[in-house]
C-alpha cells in the first residue's frame, strides 16, 4: 500500500461552533480514525496544525503572524493513511467529519516514496 | 485507540468555567477577548486530541493551554493598545503579571460573580437569559437560537447590544455585599426562573436541549445555595419549585410529541428522586421571615406531585393561589386558580368566576372553559374547545384539542 496525506481544510470554526459542537466533531474524528486504524489504513501518523503561535515568512524575509486575514480556508491538521490508490484514499477521506461543514475540504496527496521513483 | 472515554459535555462544562475566570481576570470590558481565548482553547484541543488522542488529564491540559493563551495575549501587548480606561489599569495592579487562576475556588467565585454581572436589570430579560446561556452555561449561538425559536443573527445582535450596555455601565464583577444581596438576587432568580421556563414550555422540537435548559437553571440555582452568601430561603424555594416541575418532564410529552395534561399523565414516569429533592429544598426554604412568590409557587407545585384528590388539598392550594395572586398576579396563575376553584366550589362557580375575572381570552382560557362545561353543557364545551382550536399556535396543541373535541362528539 502507498501512503497518502489527507489535509483538512476548514473555515474558521471557533467563531461559529459551540463547545458542545466541537466536542461532537472531535469524537466523530476519533471514531473515524479508530475505524481506519482497525482496517489497517491508519497507523497514528498525523497531527493538528495549531493556529496560535504561527508565523508566515515572506520572500523578503519579513515575518508576520499568520496565516490569517484574507485567507478564509485554514489548515486544521493532517493524517497519513495507507491505501492502494489515490481513489481508495479519497474514499477513506469521505468519512472525515470535517466534511460536514459546507466549504470544508480534505485534500489528498500522495507521499513521495524513498525509492525516488514515485 | 484511546484508553479513556471523553466525559460528556466536557467542553461545554469547562468552557463556561474558563470564560468566567478569563472575564473576571480581564474585566467585563474585555469580555469578547475572554470568549475568544476560551473558544481558541477548545479549537486547539479538538485539533490536537482528535489525532493524537486524549491527554492523561484533559481538564488540566485545557487549563494549561488557557493560561498560556492568556499570557501570550498579554505579552503580545495587544491589551495595552486597546481602549482600556486608565482607572482599570490603576485599580488592578496585578492585571499584567498574575497568571490565570484556575483553582476550584476561583472558578466557583468567578462564576458566581459573573451571574450577578450578567443578570442585571439594565438589560432586557431575554438578553440576560441569552448571556447566561452563553457565558454561564457554555451554549453556542445556534443552540440558543434553537431554544428561543429564533435565528443566529437575532441572538448575536441581542448579545452584542447587551454587552455594550453593560460595558457602558462599567459593570463590576463581584458578589454584592450583605446589605444589597437580597435586592441583587432578585434579577438573578428571575433569570434562572425564566431560563427554566424556556426549557419547560419551549416549543422547540429539540427535546434534549430543552431538558438541558432546565438542568442548567437548576445547576445555577444549586451554585447559589452552595455559597454561604447567597444561600437564601427564596433561592431554596426556587430550586424546590424547579425540582417539582422537572419531576414530571418525562410524563409531559408523549411519544407523538403531544402535551399530556396533568390529569392524564402516567405517574410512573414521574421522577421520585426529584420530588424528594424538591421536598428537601422546600423544607430548607422554610425559614426567615420573608415569603417570596417562589415559596408560594413551590408549595403549590408540591401539591402537584401528590395525586391525592381530597377537599383539604384543594382548599390549601386555593389559599396558596390567593396569596400568590396578591403578591404577583399573572394570567397563568389566575387561570390555574380557576381550575382549583372548580375543585373547591364546583364547576359553575368556577365558570362564573372565570367570566368575571380579567383573564386574557387565549387558547388556554377556552380550553379550561371547555373542561369546566363538561357534564354541565356539552354544547358549551364543544363551542369553547373550537374557539380554543382556532387560537392554538402549535400543531401539537391543535392535535390535543382536536382529540378532545372528537372524543366528545362520539
Amino acid at each position: 500500500m502507498k501512503e497518502y496525506m489527507l489535509i483538512f481544510r476548514h473555515e474558521d470554526g471557533s467563531k461559529i461552533a459551540s463547545p458542545e459542537q466541537m466536542q461532537i466533531w472531535m469524537k466523530q474524528t476519533m471514531d473515524w480514525l479508530g475505524a481506519l486504524g482497525a482496517s489497517g489504513n491508519f497507523e497514528g501518523k498525523g497531527n493538528g496544525l495549531l493556529f496560535d503561535d504561527s508565523r508566515v515568512v515572506h520572500h523578503n524575509k519579513v515575518v508576520t503572524n499568520g496565516p490569517f486575514g484574507e485567507i478564509k480556508e485554514t489548515l486544521g491538521g493532517y493524517v497519513v493513511v495507507k491505501a492502494n490508490s489515490v481513489d481508495e484514499a479519497a474514499e477513506l477521506a469521505k468519512g472525515c467529519p470535517v466534511l460536514q461543514g459546507e466549504g470544508n475540504t480534505v485534500e489528498v496527496r500522495k507521499l513521495a516514496r524513498e525509492d525516488g521513483v514515485h | 485507540m484511546e484508553q479513556q472515554q471523553l466525559i460528556p459535555h466536557l467542553f461545554r462544562t469547562e468552557y463556561r468555567k474558563i470564560v468566567s475566570v478569563l472575564c473576571r481576570h480581564f474585566g467585563f470590558e474585555q469580555i469578547e477577548i475572554a470568549e475568544d481565548l476560551a473558544s481558541d482553547t477548545f479549537v486547539t484541543a479538538a485539533q490536537t486530541w482528535s489525532i493524537k488522542g486524549l491527554p492523561p488529564n484533559p481538564t488540566a491540559w485545557l487549563y494549561s493551554v488557557a493560561k498560556n493563551k492568556a499570557k501570550n495575549y498579554l505579552q503580545r501587548g495587544l491589551l495595552f493598545d486597546s481602549k482600556i480606561s486608565p482607572e482599570i489599569q490603576k485599580n488592578t495592579p496585578e492585571f499584567h503579571e498574575a497568571e490565570l487562576d484556575l483553582s476550584p475556588q476561583n472558578i466557583n467565585d468567578s462564576q458566581l460573580q459573573m451571574m450577578f454581572a450578567i443578570c442585571h436589570p439594565a438589560i432586557s430579560q431575554e438578553a440576560q437569559i441569552g448571556l447566561s446561556l452563553r457565558i454561564l452555561c457554555g451554549f453556542g449561538i445556534e443552540e440558543i437560537a434553537d431554544a428561543f425559536l429564533s435565528n443566529k443573527e437575532t441572538i448575536n445582535k441581542r448579545l452584542f447590544r447587551a454587552k455594550e450596555k453593560l460595558r457602558e455601565l462599567h459593570i463590576s464583577i463581584e458578589v454584592p455585599n450583605e446589605a444589597e444581596i437580597d435586592a441583587r438576587l432578585e434579577p438573578v432568580l428571575t433569570t434562572i426562573y425564566l431560563l427554566f421556563n424556556e426549557g419547560y414550555y419551549s416549543e422547540s422540537q429539540h427535546k434534549t436541549l430543552r431538558k438541558e435548559l432546565c438542568q442548567e437553571a437548576m445547576r445555577l440555582c444549586t451554585m447559589l445555595i452552595e455559597n454561604r452568601q447567597t444561600n437564601k430561603p427564596a433561592v431554596n424555594a426556587l430550586l424546590a419549585l424547579m425540582c417539582f416541575h422537572a419531576s414530571r418532564f418525562e410524563a409531559r410529552i408523549n411519544k407523538n410529541g403531544e402535551h399530556v395534561l396533568y390529569d392524564e399523565q402516567d405517574t410512573s414516569l414521574w421522577d421520585p428522586e426529584l420530588i424528594s429533592k424538591g421536598a428537601y429544598f422546600l423544607y430548607c426554604s422554610a425559614n426567615g421571615n420573608q415569603v417570596s412568590k417562589y415559596h408560594l409557587e413551590a408549595n403549590i407545585a408540591y401539591w402537584g406531585t401528590q395525586k391525592t384528590d381530597n377537599p383539604e388539598k384543594w382548599e390549601t392550594v386555593l389559599k396558596l393561589y390567593d396569596q400568590l395572586l396578591q403578591m404577583a398576579w399573572s394570567p397563568i396563575a389566575a387561570l390555574n386558580r380557576v381550575y382549583v376553584l372548580s375543585k373547591v366550589k364546583g364547576k359553575q362557580a368556577a365558570i362564573d368566576e372565570a367570566i368575571k375575572a380579567n383573564l386574557p381570552r387565549n387558547q388556554f382560557y377556552y380550553t379550561l372553559m371547555g373542561e369546566l362545561y363538561i357534564g354541565l353543557d356539552n354544547a358549551g364545551t364543544i363551542a369553547n374547545l373550537q374557539t380554543a382550536l382556532s387560537l392554538a399556535k402549535t400543531n401539537t396543541d391543535r392535535l390535543t384539542i382536536q382529540r378532545k373535541i372528537d372524543a366528545l362528539i362520539n
